[in-house]
């Protein structure tokens, strides 16, 4: 008994650890995140429902039928029995229908891809509301975001109004990160060349924790951001402020800031360059490349030919940086100049004599709009069709 | 001419004095650790005159049971090399907060857990299964080898030789820092433009292709040499576990092969299977590699089931509850577990019927799985349940992977998983599943099939301390885990600005020692039971009242398994022959026809390190020496035909009158 | 399996629980080489996944009505195919213990297999020295992947086959001797059939698209 008091005790500090900490996942403020906790809390319950029994039941029977139990059965040949086997699979039979049922529904009601259709449980979305949309890019490793509505554009730090529906198109522009704020909604992959969507509302006015929820590298660590969820007036000051540090982030600056970097602070950019975004998902922001929607174009046409040798310089994109001459900047070594061991550059990785840029026609990116999350016109992986 | 700077590359391709990490000195002590100790180890045999038989013995054997140990001490040293970076990274992460970095780098950090990652899967938790599978599945099924010797000796070798790989990026050179399944563009020629990578792929084919051989090895051995009269459907459960994984493995690592032949293509030649650019595809290979990677999770742990089926209904001393049942909830996760793959990356946004189609058959396997667990519960209902430590085992398990495994089917649920997935939450359910299903099993079935190996028992005390080390610092390393995914802490971070995760951090931290503790203690239980082997010597061959065949011969079983082919004529076949009466043949005896030991996959073994070590450092010449090499040995070797003989008689009787004096001994 | 144990079950003494005379299960050879087989079928079925997934890929490069020409294709395709009609004649041989013959049609496969080999080699430098190359698009690079595998995978046979010609000039048709030409017979035949895959759904889909 004074054992199993001492234990009770034991648990109180336990019980206070839970409730000191933030359980963000738990604890959400947007309407997206709230269903997802919902939806971790059903699942957990309904399966709890036979969990339970049987770990109850594994601890019983070891206790009742242990060896020093004379008085417990002992029956060494009894090993079948219908009506139990029907049991024991009908028992979790029962729960993975019922659990699959919510899955699928749930699947598909909150499909990142989904618009929104309401603001929270109780508000249904006003008929006239205009979302935000917010086009992010992960680069090694810092957070872009550009505001093409407001023509503005940061770094590592994010902001969207209470209660207006945010629509996320998200890239990268080399390495596969995952765009992840917890407190407002699931996390979705960034790929380069590919565009992916997510569909949000913060709900309370408040800083939040964003980064990347996929290793990408060595500076994945500190890959982080803040999101402010802020009022009606403070978003319109936030913008303003972006504005009147009057930064421009053109093609150039963005190339430099392309290049592999840890621990970036906030920067903001009053004006961003036209089409952009778009080139950089096209993986053409580099003056002289080819566009990925170009390519596409060609290749659904049915190729350029033999004599197209040209094009394939045009569209070496991985090798960027070692062509540029900064054969370091790989992802998986450190930008701060931290020493890797062992990363002699391979014979293919030396840059190329020529300069791409005094070769290229400077062109700009392809303006065909497609908005439809994989590489348009070719055949895309089957999972990116949605 | 050649300049300086030409020869050395064309000698030495990329290795310079560079590639030796000297200025690390964790690994410079790890070095002079491994040094001494192989030294300490080569200066004993050589004192003890052992190398004759360690050649005759072990290294050229074809004997599945010698193979088979020595698989399992390949898994176990292993152990100690991944738990040594699962150490390291509890206690970076327990110490990296604010301003405080830690003691590793990121570099470093990262190649940490991808080595854990891959040293656990690849050569902890393979081998050791296969290891439990060479040794027991033969005697289960009544037979003297298995159906291609030669082939399993090779495939070992192999195995050693990928083991040896990693190894040797720990001190020349680097390991991968890309996560243990290498996702390009990552893991690509421009991001990852070092050796780490390079060793990693090597590694992995090597050693796949012995775990390929050994499965279509152990496939054949199942099918066609079962002792007359056991049906399929009489296969001990622990055979049709392990035919099943071998299925899976056959239709598994093929596609890993193939997979990272075209990753290395990409790195080598620079192909466009997996580049951002040029029509190129990184998603492809993500989904390539998780349709081997999610089998790859079920050939771990049917075997484990395999090994709690035959523990639990032995030591209940009850007949397993729902044989059928079993066997076929075996086949049916063996089937579906080709069909869920895509559960790996809901977040790629493959929209909503493809994920809740892989959701909802992510959960039905759960059905066979949960019909398991009420099997074993069943088996134990009216049993006698002696609680010797492979029991703690099962019962360890069965409470501990009830929980992995319903926070497994909660990241089924596309939308939690947005919510968790790649998170901590994430890393507590695999190792939750892993450890509690996984490696509880093989543990349980070390000390279960011990004495039958070494002729005596494992020392219950230690055992027992053992596993509550292992059961309380599983909950304690893990528990943490879960809710600081909750807390929405993602996985592979080497640093953390939030103060208040790090008590968690602690307590996980705390739970890793008493793992190692456990570990120890496991350790310190080999050391006791030599010391006493002769107070827990088994006489009898049958020291836990088994059921199955492999406990009606000796301890350990002679060369030849069994002196007569078994019949068989109903479940638990050496259950049935000791209600029966059976009583043990003592003449008759006959030559036995066995194969003869060979070098030659050794030899193979040795060649294959050499040729993925040039190639890794592009020492192209040393590439193609090797490569001929190794199919001239091949070659040479088809041509003896000589590859068998006969025990005589006599010797036979000899080895069963030694028996029949030691049982009667007893009695 | 119900029936034979309920007999023994009612036989009142205990009935025989080893075989007295030596045991020989069936030679498992054929068998284990079947699902080598099979496994290597998934490693093109990837492949073929590959080339599924990348073959349009054409980076704005040249496509399979650009390189293929399918008259030498054909030429190949019945090099692989007259080849495995070869194999199947030696096959025929060794049943009838002809030793002359067998080596004899195993020499003609062989020829055939090196001239397929042969003419593939000439393929592919003929593409790479247009600028076709494995480096030049996604559906390249699974091409020369896919294809290239094959011919690897036919000139290992081809040596095989030479291998086991000398084996049986030195030891004759000894039982091991027509185990190894029944496991390469399959291994051949698996190639042509593999080929046929290739040929429909490089080639010919390539061109006629």
């Amino acid at each position: 008994m004074r054992l199993r008091q001492l234990r009770a005790l034991a648990l109180v500090p336990l019980l206070g650890l839970l409730a000191g900490c933030n359980m963000v996942v738990m604890q959400p403020s947007g309407d997206i995140a709230v269903r997802q906790r919902d939806l971790v809390l059903a699942s957990t319950g309904l399966m709890l429902l036979i969990i339970l029994p049987v770990i109850a039941l594994t601890l019983f029977f070891a206790w009742r039928y242990r060896a020093s139990n004379t008085q417990a059965t002992y029956d060494p040949d009894w090993h079948h029995s219908t009506q139990l086997e029907v049991v024991i699979w009908a028992a979790p039979l029962a729960i993975i229908i019922a659990l699959g049922a919510l899955t699928w529904i749930s699947t598909h009601t909150l499909d990142p891809y989904r618009p929104l259709s309401r603001l929270d449980g109780s508000r249904p979305l006003p008929a006239d509301v205009k979302p935000l949309t917010v086009e992010v890019v992960a680069l090694d490793w810092k957070w872009l975001f550009f505001y093409p509505e407001q023509g503005i554009a940061t770094v590592n730090e994010l902001a969207a109004p209470v209660d207006v529906p945010i629509t996320f198109k998200i890239t990268s522009a080399s390495i596969m990160n995952s765009f992840y704020i917890p407190a407002l909604a699931g996390q979705i992959y960034a790929m380069a060349g590919m565009e992916t969507k997510l569909h949000a509302v913060i709900n309370k006015a408040g800083i939040y924790d964003g980064f990347s929820a996929n290793y990408s590298g060595s500076g994945f660590s500190r890959m982080n951001f803040k999101f402010h969820g802020l009022d009606r007036a403070g978003f319109d000051a936030w913008v303003a402020k972006a504005k009147g540090e009057g930064r421009a982030l053109s093609r150039e600056a963005y190339l430099k800031l392309e290049r592999p970097s840890e621990q970036e602070p906030v920067q903001h950019f009053a004006s961003v360059e036209d089409g952009l975004y778009r080139a950089i998902l096209n993986m053409c922001a580099v003056p002289g490349k080819m566009c990925m929607s170009e390519m596409m174009h060609i290749d659904a046409m049915g190729g350029a030919g033999k004599e197209s040798q040209h094009n394939r310089e045009r569209l070496e994109y991985d090798n960027r940086h070692a062509v540029a001459g900064h054969e370091g900047e790989a992802a998986t070594v450190p930008a701060s100049g931290r020493p890797a061991k062992g990363d002699v550059q391979p014979e293919g990785m030396k840059p190329d004599a020529q300069d791409p840029a005094a070769k290229g026609r400077g062109e700009a990116p392809d303006a065909t709009p497609d908005h439809s999350g994989h590489r348009h016109g070719a055949p895309a992986p089957a999972q990116m069709n949605h | 001419m050649f300049s300086n700077l030409d020869l050395q590359k064309l000698i030495f391709g990329r290795l310079t004095l560079e590639a030796i990490p000297y200025h690390e000195p964790i690994l410079i002590v790890t070095f002079l650790g491994v040094v001494l100790g192989g030294v300490a180890v080569l200066g004993a045999i050589t004192y003890f005159r052992f190398w004759g038989t360690l050649w005759r013995d072990w290294i050229t054997s074809v004997d599945h049971k010698k193979i088979g140990i020595m698989y399992v001490i390949l898994a176990l040293v292993m152990l100690l090399r991944g738990f040594a970076d699962a150490l390291m990274m509890r206690a970076q992460q327990a110490m990296a907060f604010g301003a405080n970095e830690g003691y590793l780098p990121p570099h470093h950090y990262d190649q940490i857990f991808t080595a854990h990652g891959v040293i656990m899967i690849f050569f902890f938790a393979m081998p050791l299964v296969t290891g439990l599978m060479n040794y027991v599945v033969p005697l289960q099924i009544g037979a003297r080898d298995v159906a291609f010797p030669f082939l399993n000796n090779f495939s070992f070798w192999m195995t050693v030789s990928g083991a040896l790989t990693v190894m040797a990026s720990l001190f020349v050179g680097e390991f991968a820092r890309t996560g243990w399944l290498a996702y390009p563009p990552l893991s690509g020629p421009a991001a990852s433009p070092g050796v780490g990578v390079d060793y990693y792929i090597w590694a992995l084919q090597i050693a796949g292709i012995g775990t390929l051989l050994s499965g279509i090895n152990l496939i054949a051995t199942i099918v066609k040499m079962r002792a007359p009269g056991m049906t399929m459907m009489k296969m001990p459960v622990f055979t049709w576990t392990a035919l099943c994984t071998n299925v899976l493995i056959v239709a598994a690592f093929p596609i890993l092969t193939a997979v990272l032949a075209l990753l290395s293509l990409d790195r080598y030649v620079g192909t466009h299977f997996f580049s951002n650019d040029l029509g190129g595809n990184p998603m492809m290979y993500v989904n390539l590699i998780w349709i081997w990677g999610h089998p790859e999770v079920y050939i771990l742990i049917l075997p484990a089931f395999g090994i709690f089926s035959e523990v639990v209904s032995t030591y209940s001393g009850k007949r397993l509850f729902g044989y059928a049942s079993m066997v076929y909830a075996t086949v049916v996760i063996t089937i579906l577990s080709y069909l869920v793959w895509l559960h790996h990356f809901f977040t790629m946004g493959s929209g909503a019927s493809v994920n809740s189609f892989f959701g909802i058959t992510t959960m039905i396997i759960s059905i066979p799985t949960g019909a398991k667990i009420f099997n074993w519960l069943f088996t134990m209902y009216r049993g006698r349940i002696r609680f010797e430590v492979p029991m703690l085992w099962t019962v360890g398990f069965m409470v501990t992977f009830v929980v992995g495994g319903m926070t497994g089917v909660l990241l089924a649920v596309p939308p939690a998983d947005f919510v968790l997935h790649n998170s901590l939450f994430l890393v507590a359910h695999f190792h939750n599943v892993i450890i509690g299903g996984v490696v509880f099993g093989l543990l349980a079935g070390i000390t279960y099939w011990f004495p039958k190996a070494f002729g005596y028992k494992l020392d219950p005390f230690w055992g027992k301390v053992s596993f509550w080390c292992w059961l309380t610092g599983f909950w304690f390393a893990f528990m943490p885990l879960y809710i600081l995914g909750l807390m929405g802490v993602t996985r592979r971070l080497q640093h953390f600005d939030d103060p208040s995760l790090q008590i968690w951090f602690v307590i996980a931290a705390f739970g890793a020692f008493l793992i190692l503790c456990g570990i120890v203690s496991f350790g310190i239980q080999l050391v006791v039971s030599y010391l006493k082997r002769e107070e827990l010597r088994d006489l009898t061959g049958d020291p836990w009242g088994g059921r199955t065949l492999e406990w009606s011969t000796s301890s350990p079983p002679p060369e030849y398994n069994f002196a007569f082919t078994p019949v068989i004529h109903d479940h638990d076949a050496w259950w049935d022959m000791k209600k029966r009466g059976y009583s043990r043949p003592l003449q008759g005896f006959r030559p036995i026809h066995m194969p003869k030991n060979t070098g030659t996959g050794f030899v193979l073994g040795v060649l294959s390190v050499a040729f993925s070590f040039a190639m890794i450092w592009y020492i192209w010449w040393l590439a193609a020496l090797t490569f001929v090499a190794m199919f001239v040995v091949t070659i040479v070797h088809t041509f003896n035909y000589n590859r068998d003989f006969y025990i005589p008689a006599d010797a036979v009787v000899r080895a069963e009158d030694a028996r029949t004096a030691m049982l009667s001994g007893r009695a | 399996m119900a029936t034979h144990a309920a007999t023994t079950h009612d036989v009142a003494e205990a009935p025989a629980f080893h075989l007295e005379e030596d045991h020989h299960p069936e030679g498992s050879t054929m068998l284990g080489f079947w699902i080598y087989l099979m496994s290597d079928c998934l490693i093109f079925a990837v492949l073929f996944a590959t080339y599924a997934v990348l073959g349009r890929n054409y980076a704005a490069g040249p496509s399979p009505k650009d390189l293929f020409e399918l008259p030498l294709v054909a030429l190949n395709t019945s090099m692989l195919l007259f080849s495995s009609i070869t194999y199947g004649f030696a096959m025929l041989e060794m049943q009838r213990e002809r030793q002359g013959g067998t080596l004899g049609w195993l020499a003609v496969t062989g020829l055939f297999g090196l001239a397929f080999v042969g003419i593939e080699l000439y393929e592919f430098a003929h593409l790479i020295h247009e600028g076709a190359t494995p480096q030049r698009s996604g559906f390249l690079s699974a091409f020369f992947a896919l294809v290239g595998t094959h011919g690897l995978h036919v000139t290992f046979g081809t040596i095989w086959l030479v291998v086991l010609m000398v084996q049986v000039r030195q030891r004759g048709l000894v039982i091991e001797n027509q185990r190894r030409l029944m496991c390469l017979s399959m291994f051949w035949h698996f190639l042509d059939v593999v080929w046929i895959g290739v040929f429909t759904f490089v080639y010919l889909m390539g061109v006629l698209q």
